[in-house]
């Protein structure tokens, strides 16, 4: 499933010409990437989470070459599912 | 952000928006994702991420309270891929 999904089901439930559609999924995707670059987490009932974490420095060693190396603090996107998004992906 | 802030961003970003149709614009967002998750499918949307259904092994455990050896069945659960785009967004913010 993609974009093209989600703009297809909104022309048809919601009555958007195509081009609207596309443009009001682009816009629900931007607003959610600039919450999260802002450091602030998205949530969504019956969805699941988008937080953003910090990571400290922390050693690594490239597999390749066994060197060691330290890995840059860093800041991630976790996603933790809902209780109902799981259990519907396991038909309970 | 919760989903109702998030239905009244979409009103303000689109000045011809109704809260109700932002509304069922961004619960259908969200259900067409679970419902291909649902389903077994793969989620991709670009610039964002992916989700993907991963499987579980069944495992024991102990309940850490009474000590007691519990069998856990295998399960499924939605992995999340952090995008490119994003990740570099989120990161270098």
């Amino acid at each position: 499933m993609t974009k093209a999904d989600i703009v297809e089901r909104i022309y048809e439930k919601v009555g958007f010409s195509k081009k609207e559609s596309a443009e009001l999924v682009e816009t629900v995707f931007d607003l959610i990437k600039s919450t999260l670059e802002e450091g602030d987490k998205i949530k969504i009932a019956g969805f699941g989470n988008f937080v953003v974490k910090e990571k400290a420095d922390r050693r690594g060693r490239n597999p390749q070459t066994g060197e060691e190396i330290t890995i840059s603090a860093r800041k991630i996107l976790t996603f933790k599912p809902s209780q109902v998004l799981k259990a519907a992906i396991n038909n309970q | 952000m919760t989903k109702s802030e998030l239905i009244d961003k979409l009103v303000e970003a689109n000045g011809l928006l109704s809260r109700k149709e932002s509304e069922a614009i961004i619960s259908i967002v969200f259900d067409s994702m679970s419902d291909a998750l649902k389903s077994g499918e793969k989620v991709e949307i670009r610039g964002f991420g992916s989700f993907t259904i991963r499987a579980r092994d069944a495992r024991e455990a102990r309940n850490p309270k009474s000590g007691e050896l519990v069998k856990i069945p295998s399960k499924k659960t939605p992995f999340f891929k952090t995008g490119k785009e994003l990740r570099e967004r989120v990161n270098c913010a």
